[in-house]
């Protein structure tokens, strides 16, 4: 292999793995404050599409990225109303708002399949990926607000006992998670692709949950599993291309094949899984108890 | 004016409110529904015949109608029994996958066969492979105390490659120009129609008798009091000496062999071949189903039928007023978030005063 195809392969790795990274730090923090938000991939292809009909209408890439945080934040909203205030269970909810999601995106988007844009430049991102993840490790680790969404997710009657205000954290962390699954959806139909297709995400937005696990719960390694899962796609291709014999869909059921076993491996050991998990993960909290 | 809203935890349960809520969810999806239409400059009352009527307004319809309603509706029985448990098996979408994968690869190997034993042979192997299949995310739950609705979810995806696999790969049907699906299964291998002409087949059955049976397992069994006992309080269950993990491992045995079937159904009887998309999502809508029908196994039928409206009617939608099938899912992700919202009713009295 000359150089010139591994930096070749490399640069598709970086363009390629930028989505996961923003979904999956969002939901990091979302669930590092106890919240199982399953409607990532909803969230990513309305984000997408709003975006994308924002550009194609007023051709202002400011006011599409603007619009398209604003559907994470709306949909994610919606959902934090859910399960924080009306304490719906949040398995349900994640999945109605992913089934919701791809009904809307799609309904959106119809009349804008074909429409050719100017895609903007994937590497402002792929920076702003990095920066973002070192940003949350360090907020999560070294600030006082950080430790409050981990106390909250860890204990959540413990912290609201201490006088934090637990519904109003994971407002704020589920919001996040949201805008950062807008902005991966965002990166795709304007910076990825660039172009409208329904469905486009292609379960994206499951990986990254699964890269949540995979990293247990940690934001570096979070990058690191999202550069291996988005590897191993990429390398799937280059290997058939030069004549490995082993099936692509192997390769692709890997990142979820190695979460089950992360899993498996973090959750079969008490102290291990506590020093993993957000102890309250999925645990609805309850005021009046 | 401002308005001050009180919640109080309810003391008394109101059976009425319980059963009431689902249909305060279809009336409110259907309000919001009505704004969508609009938005989309579309006659509101117009799009709600297309929509909700005019699928079912005939024969081909209403079998149709029980053609979508049928793995719904066996899919939600079986997932009741783990949701009765809180126990979240949200991968049925897989275990339907590999109850057709092992229903099916039955059909295909033995595809020369007339024998009246191949299809009862590729039922037992559909609910295997569902079984087989649920087995994994139950046993590392036991074992290693794994976290069932992520192992579940991520077994789905490993399920549909596998069977993205065999359709490209080894069963691909040498005859069928190069694209990613089998070769038909031998007749003897089809599910039989009820009526002929229509694709409404006899899983119909299947559905109704799991459906009588849960009922009798729910009311009438120890193994249902267990069920319904550890779902209120784990800490009660283990009072009474219940074996929590018994519960957990049987919960999705079962559920896994109705996911199982349903795939199977749907591929011996509406499909007759493997190929990538067998199912358009029935086991995540299964889900919506249970929750809709109240994990009551009554209740499940009725909401199957109205889901599977919501597919029928998308269908119509998108040929009739030229709006993308998707509008389907609109419709179900809506009528989960009231439902779920509505739920809010049971726990708690609301005051505004």
């Amino acid at each position: 292999m000359s150089i010139e195809l591994i930096i070749g392969i490399l640069n598709i790795v970086l363009i390629s793995t930028t989505p996961l990274v923003f979904a999956g730090i969002g939901e990091l923090v979302t669930e590092k404050s106890g919240v199982l938000n399953l409607g990532l991939e909803g969230l990513m292809l309305v984000g997408a599409v709003t975006g994308f009909i924002t550009l194609v209408i007023t051709g202002n890439y400011f006011y599409s990225l603007f619009l398209s945080i604003i559907s994470g934040v709306i949909l994610s909203g919606i959902f934090a109303f859910l399960v924080l205030n009306l304490m719906t269970n949040q398995i349900a909810t994640g999945l109605a708002l992913t089934i919701f999601g791809i009904g809307l995106s799609a309904m959106l988007g119809k009349k804008f399949g074909g429409t050719p844009i100017d895609g903007l430049n994937p590497y402002y991102f792929i920076v702003i990926s990095f920066l973002l993840v070192f940003f949350v490790a360090y907020f999560l680790s070294k600030t006082k607000t950080g430790l409050i969404v981990r106390a909250v997710g860890e204990n959540h009657n413990s912290a609201y006992a201490l006088g934090y205000n637990v519904i109003k954290t994971r407002y704020l962390t589920i919001i996040f998670g949201g805008v950062m699954s807008s902005l991966a959806g965002y990166y795709i139909s304007i910076c990825y692709a660039p172009m409208w297709q329904e469905g486009m995400t292609a379960g994206r937005g499951w990986i990254a949950l699964a890269l949540v696990v995979f990293a247990t719960w940690k934001p570096w390694r979070l990058l690191v599993g999202a550069y291996i899962f988005g590897g191993v796609a990429i390398m799937q291709m280059n290997l058939q291309a030069i004549g490995v014999k082993l099936p692509g869909q192997f390769f692709n059921m890997m990142p979820y094949l190695a979460t089950i076993i992360v899993l498996v491996f973090i959750s079969s050991n008490k102290l291990r899984l506590k020093l993993s998990a957000p102890s309250s993960l999925n645990i609805p909290f309850e005021k009046n108890q | 004016m401002v308005f001050l809203i009180r919640v109080q935890l309810r003391e008394d349960y109101s059976n009425l409110i319980f059963y009431l809520s689902p249909l305060v969810a279809v009336a409110l999806t259907l309000f919001f529904g009505s704004f969508i239409f609009l938005i989309l400059e579309l006659s509101p009352i117009e799009s709600f015949k297309i929509f909700f009527i005019s699928p079912i307004s005939n024969s081909y319809g209403i079998s149709e109608l029980f053609v979508k309603a049928t793995p719904l509706a066996i899919i939600a029985l079986g997932l009741s029994y783990c949701f009765k448990n809180n126990i979240y098996n949200i991968g049925a979408e897989g275990q339907l996958t590999m109850g057709a994968i092992f229903g099916g690869g039955i059909g295909l190997l033995l595809n020369d066969s007339t024998s009246v034993f191949l299809l009862p042979t590729m039922i037992l192997f559909g609910a295997l492979g569902g079984a087989f299949w649920a087995t994994i995310p139950a046993i590392l739950k036991i074992k290693f105390n794994t976290n069932e609705i992520l192992t579940s979810l991520m077994l789905t995806y490993v399920a549909l490659f596998i069977l993205d696999y065999f359709v490209v790969g080894p069963w691909k049907d040498p005859a069928g120009y190069g694209l990613p699906k089998s070769m038909p299964f031998p007749d003897a291998g089809r599910l039989p129609v009820l009526i002929d002409g229509l694709r409404v087949h006899i899983g119909v059955y299947f559905a109704l008798i799991i459906c009588l049976i849960t009922y009798i397992i729910y009311n009438k069994t120890l193994f249902g009091f267990k069920l319904k006992v550890t779902g209120l309080s784990t800490k009660a269950s283990q009072y009474a000496g219940f074996k929590y993990k018994n519960l957990i491992f049987y919960t999705f045995i079962i559920s896994g062999v109705c996911a199982g079937l349903a795939g199977l159904f749907e591929v011996s009887g509406p499909i007759g071949l493997l190929y990538r998309d067998i199912s358009p999502n029935y086991g995540f809508t299964a889900i919506i189903v249970a929750f809709l029908g109240r994990l009551n196994p009554f209740g499940i039928i009725l909401s199957s039928l109205l889901i599977a409206l919501t597919y029928l009617g998308a269908e119509d939608a998108q040929l009739f007023l030229k709006i993308p099938s998707a509008v389907g899912f609109v419709f179900q992700g809506l009528v989960l978030f009231f439902l779920l919202g509505t739920d809010f009713l049971n726990k708690y009295k609301v005051f505004i005063k």
